[in-house]
């Protein structure tokens, strides 16, 4: 298996110091594995602190910035983060008025975020967190953990970001990411497996006639395997399982979201095929998202995500962002 | 009667097992899980084996509690705060004597056997790592050996299990037929002990 690596070792340490030298407008601790907006802490703003594995960029540390998160801490490679890096961030970003984390639901990141919140709590810095489960493939919940957080983890990160950069307290940001996770679902497909670093190969086999319908973005398998799909089947299947569940009476917010190997001329056909869907079906769009976003390394395949937005999320949609990956109207 | 340097040597026995089995464990996390199991072990299990090096804790609960904290620190995802809540809250519950007899220790790794499944929310049945503690601290009453056999066959009988909890899962039906990482790593402290106790007098002597 041919990667552009040194060793799985220092994988993530050397993009960090990649990321630092492309990237002045952040302070990036490659030793401490934390990347904070440079004018952080800001007065009188509540934070946004994220974190999770590697190799699901840009996310998180390509959404650090201006109206969006202030800070992320990146762990291993699809492992999340340690508690250690998530208090430093916090640390770091707290103006005094109080920091969101927000976590995909993951065990691991679950169970690191829950001591960090302990630990912050225990250094005076005020935390709220919102947990994001989005994944509609995950059907029982009784006996799981629970949904998956996916695709959703960036609409939660700009609209509450927005919202803190608006000057909302904590809890109002909060509420705010409560809400647009409520309101968001996704549904992802799989046309190959990806390559960790630690492997070297394929973390699961994928004859190449087949996909993986419902997948995470860790690399393990999906809900159901099928022979090939087409693009039209493909979105026909994806957004009906995301609207199936969600039955949005509002305007939706779309991401068609790439896993990392698949190109933008897929992903634009795709995206095509799913707005027909979504006329198809009587949903209106208000805003549309193409690209590779929320990725599993080079994995081919793409996700879904719908939001259902009212016109205060939408505002705070529009409103402006400065990230290395998300950056408009400024 | 067990010191701190039997803890510290049952770690060093253990970071060398990690070690060893590092690729296996990998190889059994990624049809169910991320494959990243082994590499994440090995690289906690080398910070506690420097930690213990460097700081030379003299308590059995301090080299623990200190093992527990390096974990933590360490190695991420959801094996990091479960193994490293294990140990923290096991060597707590040994306090500050110098010496704990096998009993004393049975006992406080059944509080951190206990705070793992609170953690996790998980049961024994669930295809985790309880399904080799829970067998292997049942057993411990009887021998470190005994012990090391229960929480190996607990790790094997995982495979055809569904899994409930963690990653896995996700996969659902698709879990089965897999054994789980995590009660793999977890027999593997398990055998670390009974070697460690081997010429030590602890009970397994001459056993292996």
């Amino acid at each position: 298996m041919k990667m552009l690596i040194n060793v799985a070792e220092t994988v993530v340490a050397d993009a960090l110091r990649g990321m630092a030298a492309a990237h002045p407008e952040l302070t990036v601790d490659v030793e401490n594995r934390v990347i904070v907006r440079r004018d952080a802490p800001v007065a009188g703003k509540v934070a946004l602190v994220s974190g999770g594995g590697s190799g699901h960029e840009p996310l998180h540390g390509g959404f650090v910035g201006p109206g969006m998160l202030s800070a992320a801490c990146p762990g291993e490679v699809f492992t999340s983060p340690v508690p250690d890096q998530m208090v430093r961030a916090a640390a770091a970003v707290d103006s005094g008025a109080g920091v969101l984390f927000v976590v995909k639901n993951y065990t691991g990141d679950v169970l690191n975020f829950d001591m960090a919140t302990e630990l912050a709590e225990d250094e005076g810095i005020q935390v709220a967190k919102v947990l994001v489960n989005d994944d509609v493939a995950v059907t029982d919940s009784l006996y799981t953990a629970g949904r998956r957080g996916t695709g959703a983890t960036l609409f939660v990160e700009k609209l509450a970001g927005a919202a803190a950069d608006a000057g909302m307290p904590l809890e109002r940001v909060e509420a705010v990411a409560r809400r647009v996770n409520e309101n968001a679902r996704s549904f992802g497909v799989a046309l190959t497996a990806c390559t960790t670093p630690a492997k070297g190969g394929p973390t699961f086999e994928l004859p190449s006639g087949q996909l993986e319908l419902g997948v995470g973005i860790h690399g393990e398998p999906g809900r159901e395997r099928r022979p090939m799909m087409t693009s039209r089947e493909i979105a026909d299947f994806a957004v009906n399982a995301a609207l199936e569940d969600l039955r949005p009476r509002n305007p939706v917010l779309v991401l068609v979201n790439g896993m990392g190997g698949t190109p933008l001329l897929e992903l634009y056909g795709f995206n095509a095929e799913v707005q027909r869907v979504l006329v198809e079906r009587g949903v209106p769009v208000a805003r549309t998202l193409v690209g590779n976003y929320v990725t599993s390394l080079d994995m081919a395949g793409a996700s879904v995500t719908l939001c259902q937005v009212d016109e205060e999320l939408l505002r705070l949609w529009d409103a402006p962002v400065r990230t290395a990956a998300l950056r408009w109207g400024v | 009667m067990l010191d701190a340097d039997f803890f510290r040597r049952w770690l060093t026995a253990a970071a060398a097992a990690v070690d060893r089995e590092a690729a296996r464990l990998t190889e059994l996390d990624s049809p169910i899980g991320d494959a990243d199991h082994g590499s994440n072990l090995q690289r906690g299990f080398t910070a506690v084996a420097a930690a213990l090096e460097k700081e030379a804790p003299t308590t059995p609960g301090a080299v623990l509690t200190l093992a527990g904290r390096q974990l933590i620190s360490t190695v991420g995802g959801a094996s990091g705060p479960l193994y490293g809540t294990l140990l923290r809250r096991t060597g707590k519950a040994l306090g500050d004597d110098a010496e704990v007899d096998e009993a004393s220790f049975a006992e406080a790794l059944r509080t951190g056997v206990d705070a793992v499944a609170a953690l996790g929310g998980a049961a024994p049945g669930d295809k985790t790592m309880l399904d080799a503690l829970v067998p292997g601290v049942d057993a411990l009453s009887t021998s470190f050996a005994a012990a090391r056999d229960a929480a190996r066959e607990g790790a094997l009988a995982t495979t055809p299990l569904l899994a409930r909890k963690g990653r896995a899962s996700y996969l659902g039906e698709r879990s089965i037929g897999h054994q789980d990482p995590g009660a793999t790593s977890s027999a593997l402290l398990f055998e670390a002990l009974a070697y460690t106790a081997v010429g030590t007098g602890g009970r397994a002597a001459g056993d292996d």
